[in-house]
């Protein structure tokens, strides 16, 4: 019988699960939230949006595949702590390079399996996202929850500082470029600024802490566009990049953000954020492009959102600011949008998404949007030359 | 966008007699999209020939055709009934071709009918493979190189490119018929000779094999506004060159990684777009090397199919719903997910995709044993007759709960044997080629040491399910080293999906001391939902599987419950019929209008019923039907409220089999208790029964050797019948004419079941076989239908077919059948349905046998005599008495079965046969002979106002019309005759008015000679046994299967004369099944066929709906 040491993971509210070390042994902490996909385990670890949290997946088998080296969406494994059923004891797959519990050990990342996840599961649907603690270490529950309780909250923090490039760094366009974008990485995926650039977007990805002249600075003439990433914490415990956003639409520029980007987007508007009782993490949710009337099955992974009304529009100092998508689960903001005034043409200034339409993982229905980013930079390009 | 506004009523089409293929998944479809029209407030018109599915029950329709699937036929149908439109995608292919047809023949433009779901061009698109292989290329995906082939030459050519192995497959085919994978030219020419006869459209593809790819499976659902969601994944374990519908197939897919999933999903979405099915499912098939991840496209089904109904059990995702009502225009956003709540009560939308939180695992069923010389490999062209799924959370647990489900003994793993006998490269050779119980063997394998990376070489399963395996026989392994059976090591083997009996086997003790020591240790399992979001939302319907987990999720109640338990995997001798009677069951004790107000609990392990839909019961447990999963499943109800009993009358012998071992636990059991089973079961019991009704069965014994049994058989003289007892659709059953076959059957037969003896009965030449369905309360006895076979005793009464009203049976017969039968369920105990079978041998009522259950013929029973008898006979099992059924209206206030008017219609019940999909090793037939041994796998019904109408219906929808005088190419239609001596007299008659109407009359000598004399021109043709005559003369049989005669009437040649008495008779009559012409084996058959012909000539073989018949009843 191969013996897995035992572990064990305490909820704040006292629930407690006993299972086996999976990866790393330790004791690890942050918030407990579900993902819901059956595929993509390696995009999911490798996404910067989880950092602080700890991962229950639904699906209970998660490993088959093992490990490549095409599929991460950052330099390293985010999560906080991982949660499986029944991890894989074999790797299948002709692209893998190695096994996902060699992979958790070799990052350090701590994890258990053989918990009855489901039931964990719709605990945190009932009682909402919470903080949590898996040790290897630990034996008494007791002792564990205190410690899960000294742990920080993940209201009230923010967090795209600690995973943000260090460094600005420059995504070629495929083939001959179009356009030149500054992307603010909060937490930016490796897919997103690829799809841009499958698109003949240079995209110039800059830290967190990039400046509005950081922004201007890049291209040989300026960004035609700017980008704003997703990212972990609180969208209302920031701020810099709020004003930067701020006054980039004050300059008329041409703004597309994906989640932590559709939230500073909508707080750069002037609505506010709240918390998800237990978000959205996932890549089945149905969401509906009101532009177009349209339902996308979209890819989530976000645990705050945006506070606008779902109808009309809102007069913002930039524009009319109005409710592009929605998800058809829980009519949960999904999607905001910029325009002219309808007395002015009406014409779309800037947009965002709070949702994955870089897909890694999940399905590729939202794809299209990034077209909708190009039309958006085209149709300013030429403004800029009429008006020159 | 809403419902359509301008379709008031919708023609729905059925997929007929159940075949291999083309199971009771249509009826779940079927019965679905029925239910969702009328509940949107639209006309249905059904067209159906299959009386046993729920679909032609009166109350789901508007109208119900219980009509042959003809072009002929629908178009009457069409004509009475001016549909606004036909859905087509829901009835399998059968449906889908009938739609084609009516189409070409101009009929839809005629009556302005519309075809919504998939329109023409798309279903052409979709199926032709040759445009099929075009769009996919235009996509940018790929599919296996092939040609489109009209001929056997061009076959040659193409192999020329490609090479063998060579993969043969017919456009417009289900289930693979007619295709096959040919490894030299001799294959070649069998396969794609039947292949392009097995085409509508003489076409087949040759391609280049692909065998050995994994093979994957999307069911895609699309609506008008071009919104399209996958709802399921599925990976077959056994990789391509298996027919998915003989492969274990896994849900979701296990060994994808997102980015090739993508890759599919992807593609999907760009056929059904590009092929252009407007709304409803389909199902894209996929082959992926697992060398490279390069993908192949295989094929779509541009409707609804047999996937559609695992895929939607697997999910909860009712796709033949959606698909009805996307069909008449909603849009999926505007469709509610009716399974899962939002806080505040809403329901999500339809407009998602379904994720698990679990592993669902198909296993097939096969019944290779019931056709001796088939060949068992598995290949492109399907051979299984049924299917079990489970749900488990995690693979190990659903495969081996899948596995038990099967109810076949040999089909769950087994540690047993010793070690030592485990020889690695006979194994891996063995399981080189597919073969039902492969995956035994593998197992067998890897305790014989072969590694991982051997067993993939040899048999293409995938390393991470070779793994899976692995890790059930380290578990095994634990189970049978350790000391003792800690709580630990049974959670550890449980989880895992050891059954008791398995861990009782292995540990050397039986299974009721392992659950023992279970219980007391506190070992139980949990129950968790099936609600497509994988707990993200709540979910409102009771649809679980158990598993051993921390949290169970049954909701307490107040209600009593009733706990019906299901018919397992369909097989020959118990399917759909079943089902039937248990969703019957379900309807009369809910809390439905007019049910009794139970909470009804569903057990079934069968992904194709109507049982198994989450909306036909309170609660649905997704269960092996064994001892230990139902005792769990009582015991959470027990827990969860009260439970007022468990039924087991209604699902087959399966529940039968477990009633008196669930009562031994403390069970209750509902209607007929368990002794009085055991009464009618045993022979020996169920003798003194009769002898003390003074009823006269056949003379019997029982053997346990060649020696008694060799005695008994001189007792009651030669034929005598034999068989093991305890048995269903006359598993093993033989009659035996002599010393030498008797000792042949015996080495062979004991075999089948040790524990039951060999029962010798005289077999009773010559009779008319009685079939007779009843309820007993007690009191009163309501017999529900007596019907007369077609065919004589001694060919199964599955496979016969049967008359009801009987016509020949006077008032004076039926009231000692109404006798005999109330006699046998007072004797017997019964409480609820009885069938008995009789044999009326020179007027003497012998009993066959009797089963205190439902029996195959309850649904056709009851809706010839527009009876609902399963209904009643549950009320009764619970309590009620007849006369308060009559009174409450439930059954009709006075009369029954037995007293039928005058003026009512006649029902022929007519079998279908599988034979045409099984071939032996070197490409024969198998053959086709029928016996007491049940072979059918489904069954047609014809009815109208007289016997020969109601025939011609009867053959036209199994086998093909009754022939006119004239072939469509204007020559004259040849009638082959050929009758026993007692037959000849009255033979001439009907053989005349045939001849008069102009057909041409062959014969074989004595035949012709009689026909002659009597002044019939008949041309004498060479017996079968007489071999192909010196000038190549061809024999009867020759001349059936070269399609040069259109009927067959033939009466079996009874006497013992001529060495080999009925198998002349019978080889003519499997030719005619094989050629698919109607064959007549009876006088009474004859001169219904006569009249068929007549009325066919005359043209006034009209439809009428089962309502209509009704109403005429009535008034
Ligand atoms: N080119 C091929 N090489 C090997 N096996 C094949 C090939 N094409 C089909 N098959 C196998 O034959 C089975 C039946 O083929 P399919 O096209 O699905 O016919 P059907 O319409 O009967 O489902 C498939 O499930 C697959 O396992
Ligand atoms: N003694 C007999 N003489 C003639 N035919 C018989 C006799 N017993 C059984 N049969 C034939 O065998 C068939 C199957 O026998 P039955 O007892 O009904 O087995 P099952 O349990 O499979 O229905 C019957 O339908 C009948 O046609
Ligand atoms: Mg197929
Ligand atoms: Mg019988």
């Amino acid at each position: 019988m191969p013996v897995h040491a035992p572990a064990i993971l305490v909820l704040e509210d006292g629930r407690t699960f006993h299972g086996e070390a999976f990866g790393a042994p330790g004791e690890t902490f942050g918030e407990a939230v579900f993902n819901t996909g059956m595929t993509g385990y390696q995009e999911t670890l490798t996404d910067p949006s989880y950092h602080r949290q700890v991962v229950v997946m639904t699906a209970p088998h998660v490993g088959n595949t093992g490990v490549n080296d095409e599929d991460p969406e950052s330099r390293r494994i985010w999560v906080a702590g991982y949660v499986v059923r029944d991890p894989a004891r074999v790797a299948s797959n002709w692209r893998s390079r190695r096994s996902l519990d060699d992979e958790l050990r070799e990052q350090g990342v701590v994890g258990i399996s053989g918990v009855d996840t489901r039931a964990l599961t719709r605990h945190l649907r009932e009682r909402g996202a919470m903080r949590v603690g898996i040790s290897t270490t630990e034996t008494d529950p007791a002792a564990l929850l205190a410690r899960v309780r000294e742990a920080d909250q993940m209201a009230g923090t923010e967090l795209a500082g600690e995973v943000s490039t260090a460094e600005a760094y420059v995504v070629p366009a495929h083939g001959e470029k179009r356009f030149t974008v500054a992307a603010l990485d909060l937490g930016i995926k490796t897919m997103t600024p690829h799809r841009m650039a499958e698109r003949g977007i240079e995209v110039h990805v800059l830290p967190a802490t990039a400046t509005l002249d950081d922004v201007l600075a890049v291209g040989e003439s300026g960004p035609d566009g700017l980008f704003y990433s997703n990212g972990p914490g609180d969208p209302a415990a920031t701020t810099a990049q709020v004003e930067l956003l701020q006054a980039a639409l004050g300059r008329g520029l041409p703004y597309f953000g994906i989640c932590f980007g559709n939230q500073l987007f909508g707080r750069a508007l002037g609505f506010g954020t709240y918390k998800l009782t237990y978000g959205h993490r996932g890549i089945n949710q149905p969401v509906m492009d009101r532009t177009t009337g349209k339902v996308e099955v979209t890819a989530h992974n976000h645990g705050f959102a945006v506070d606008a009304p779902l109808e009309g529009t809102t007069t913002t100092p930039y524009g009319e600011a109005a409710v592009s998508h929605v998800c058809l689960n829980d009519d949960v903001v999904e999607g905001l949008e910029l325009r002219d005034p309808a007395g002015e043409g009406g014409r779309l200034r800037a947009f965002s998404v709070q949702y994955h339409p870089e897909a890694a993982a999940g399905p590729h229905d939202a794809g299209y949007l990034f077209d909708r980013f190009c039309d958006l930079l085209a149709d300013h390009a030429a403004d800029q030359k009429g008006g020159a | 966008m809403p419902k359509r506004t301008d379709i008031s009523s919708v023609m729905v089409i059925g997929s007929g007699p159940i075949i291999i293929g083309q199971a009771c998944e249509f009826d779940y479809s079927g019965t679905q999209a029925c239910r969702v029209l009328k509940q949107e407030g639209l006309r249905v018109v059904l067209v159906n020939s299959n009386p046993a599915t729920i679909m032609t029950d009166p109350e789901f329709a508007d109208a119900t055709y219980v009509e042959p699937i003809t072009p002929e036929y629908v178009e009457k149908v069409i004509a009475a009934e001016r549909p606004d439109a036909l859905l087509a995608t829901l009835g399998g292919q059968t449906a889908l071709n009938a739609a084609m047809a009516l189409d070409k023949a101009g009929v839809l433009e005629k009556y302005g009918v519309e075809l919504i779901g998939a329109s023409i061009e798309a279903i052409e698109r979709g199926e032709n493979r040759q445009s099929f292989k075009q769009i996919v290329e235009k996509l940018g995906g790929e599919v296996a190189g092939s040609a489109i082939c009209h001929s056997l030459e061009d076959c040659f050519t193409a192999v020329e490119r490609f090479g063998y192995p060579i993969v043969v497959r017919p456009s417009f085919t289900m289930g693979g018929t007619g295709s096959g994978i040919a490894y030299d030219e001799a294959e070649l020419r069998q396969i794609a000779g039947a292949g392009l006869d097995a085409s509508p459209t003489t076409e087949v593809l040759i391609e280049e094999s692909i065998i050995g790819w994994k093979e994957y499976e999307l069911e895609v659902m699309r609506d008008t506004a071009d919104n399209v969601v996958i709802v399921c994944s599925i990976e077959n374990l056994d990789p391509m060159g298996v027919h998915t519908g003989d492969s274990i197939t896994v849900a979701p897919a296990m060994t994808l990684t997102d980015r090739e999933y993508q890759h599919l999903r992807d593609l999907a979405i760009g056929i059904i777009r590009e092929v252009g099915v407007d709304t409803g499912g389909c199902n894209i098939q996929y082959a992926v090397n697992p060398a490279d991840g390069r993908v192949v496209v295989i094929e779509m089904n541009p409707r609804v199919s047999r996937s559609s109904a695992l895929a939607s059990k697997a999910t909860g995702f009712p796709i033949a719903k959606i698909a009805a009502k996307v069909a008449i225009g909603y849009t999926l956003d505007e469709i509610e997910n009716d399974i899962t709540t939002r806080p505040g009560g809403q329901s999500t939308p339809a407009s998602f995709e379904p994720t698990l939180d679990y592993v669902v695992v198909k296993v097939p069923r096969f019944a290779f044993e019931k056709f001796p010389g088939a060949d068992p490999t598995l290949t492109t062209h399907m051979k299984s007759v049924g299917e079990a799924m489970a749900i488990g959370r995690n693979f190990t647990e659903a495969l081996q709960k899948a596995l038990r489900s099967l109810e076949s003994k040999d089909a769950p793993f087994d540690w047993h044997q010793e070690w030592v006998d485990l020889d690695k490269a006979a194994l891996l050779e063995e399981i080189s080629t597919p073969h039902d119980g492969r995956l035994k063997k593998v197992m067998d394998a890897l305790r014989a040491g072969a590694t991982a990376e051997e067993i993939f070489q040899a048999t293409g399963i995938d390393p991470w399910f070779v793994d899976q395996l692995e890790l059930i026989n380290e578990v095994a392994a634990e189970v049978t080293a350790a000391p003792e059976l800690t709580p630990g090591l049974l959670r550890r083997a449980k989880r895992h999906g050891f059954s008791d009996a398995q861990l009782g086997k292995i540990r050397g003790m039986s299974a009721d001391v392992v659950r023992g020591v279970r219980h007391a240790l506190g070992v139980r399992p949990v129950y968790k939902t099936v609600d497509t979001c994988a707990a993200e939302f709540a979910a409102a319907t009771p649809y679980h599987y158990s598993s051993y987990d921390e949290e169970t999720e049954v909701q307490p109640r107040e209600k009593p419950a009733v706990i019906i338990l299901g018919s397992g995997p369909n097989r020959i001798g118990q399917g759909i019929e079943f089902d039937y009677s248990c969703v019957h069951a379900s309807l009369a004790l809910g809390q439905g209008e007019g049910g009794a107000g139970y909470e009804t609990v569903m057990v079934n392990c069968n992904p194709e019923t109507v049982s198994t839909d989450y909306d036909t019961s309170d609660r649905l447990y997704f269960e092996p039907l064994t001892l230990e999963d139902v005792l769990e499943v009582v015991h959470a109800e027990e827990q969860a409220g009260p439970v007022a009993g468990v039924v087991c009358q209604l699902g087959g012998q399966t529940p039968l089999g477990l009633a008196q071992a669930l009562k031994d636990n403390g069970v209750t059991i509902v209607g007929t208790p368990p002794e009085a089973i055991h009464l009618a079961e045993e022979r020996g019991a169920f003798g003194r029964v009769l002898a003390e009704a003074g009823l006269p069965a056949p003379k019997h014994g029982m053997a346990t050797s060649y020696d008694s049994a060799q005695r008994i058989a001189g007792e009651v003289g030669y034929p005598v019948l034999v068989r093991p007892s305890y048995v269903l659709g006359g598993r093993g059953m033989e009659i035996v004419y002599d010393d030498d076959a008797l000792r042949g059957y015996i080495e062979r037969a004991t075999a089948i079941s040790p524990e039951h003896p060999v029962l010798v009965d005289r077999f009773i030449d010559d009779a008319v076989e009685i079939d007779v369905d009843a309820i007993y309360d007690g009191e009163e006895l309501f017999l529900g239908g007596v019907m007369e076979h077609i065919e004589e005793a001694g060919i199964h009464s599955g496979d016969s077919s049967c008359a009801l009203p009987p016509i020949t049976l006077g008032a004076a017969e039926i009231l000692r059948i109404r006798e005999a039968t109330e006699a046998i369920a007072r004797g017997v105990g019964v409480r609820g349905l009885i069938n008995i079978q009789f044999a009326l041998g020179s007027d003497v009522l012998y009993v066959l046998e009797a089963n205190p259950r439902a029996s195959r013929t309850v649904p056709f029973v009851s809706k010839a005599t527009a009876t609902p008898l399963a209904k009643a006979a549950a009320r009764v099992m619970l309590g009620e008495t007849i006369a308060a059924l009559r009174a409450s209206g439930l059954l009709p206030a006075e009369g029954d079965g037995g007293t039928l008017p005058a003026d009512q219609p006649i029902a022929v019940k007519e079998a279908v046969m599988p034979f045409n999909r099984f071939r032996t090793r070197d490409g024969r037939q198998v053959d086709t002979v029928l016996g007491p041994e049940m072979k059918s796998t489904g069954e047609v019904m014809g009815l109208d106002a007289d016997f020969g109408r109601a025939f011609a219906k009867s053959q036209a929808a199994a086998y093909g019309s009754l022939p006119l005088p004239q072939r469509p190419d204007g020559t004259r239609s040849r009638v082959f005759v050929s009758m026993a001596n007692r037959d000849k007299r009255h033979m001439v008659f009907p053989i005349k008015v045939l001849a008069d109407h102009g057909f041409e009359i062959l014969a074989t000598q004595g035949t012709a000679e009689v026909l002659r004399r009597n002044g019939v021109e008949a041309t004498v043709v060479r017996k079968h046994f007489e071999g192909t005559g010196p000038g190549g003369e061809p024999t009867t049989v020759e001349l059936i299967l070269g399609g040069e005669v259109q009927l067959v009437v033939n009466t079996p040649h009874g006497s013992a004369s001529g060495g080999s008495p009925r198998i002349d008779g019978y080889e003519i009559r499997t030719a005619a099944v094989r050629g698919n012409i109607p064959c007549i084996t009876t006088v009474q058959g004859l001169g219904a066929a006569v009249q068929g012909i007549e009325a066919m000539i005359r043209g006034d073989v009209g439809v009428r709906s089962l309502q209509d018949w009704a109403r005429r009843a009535r008034t």
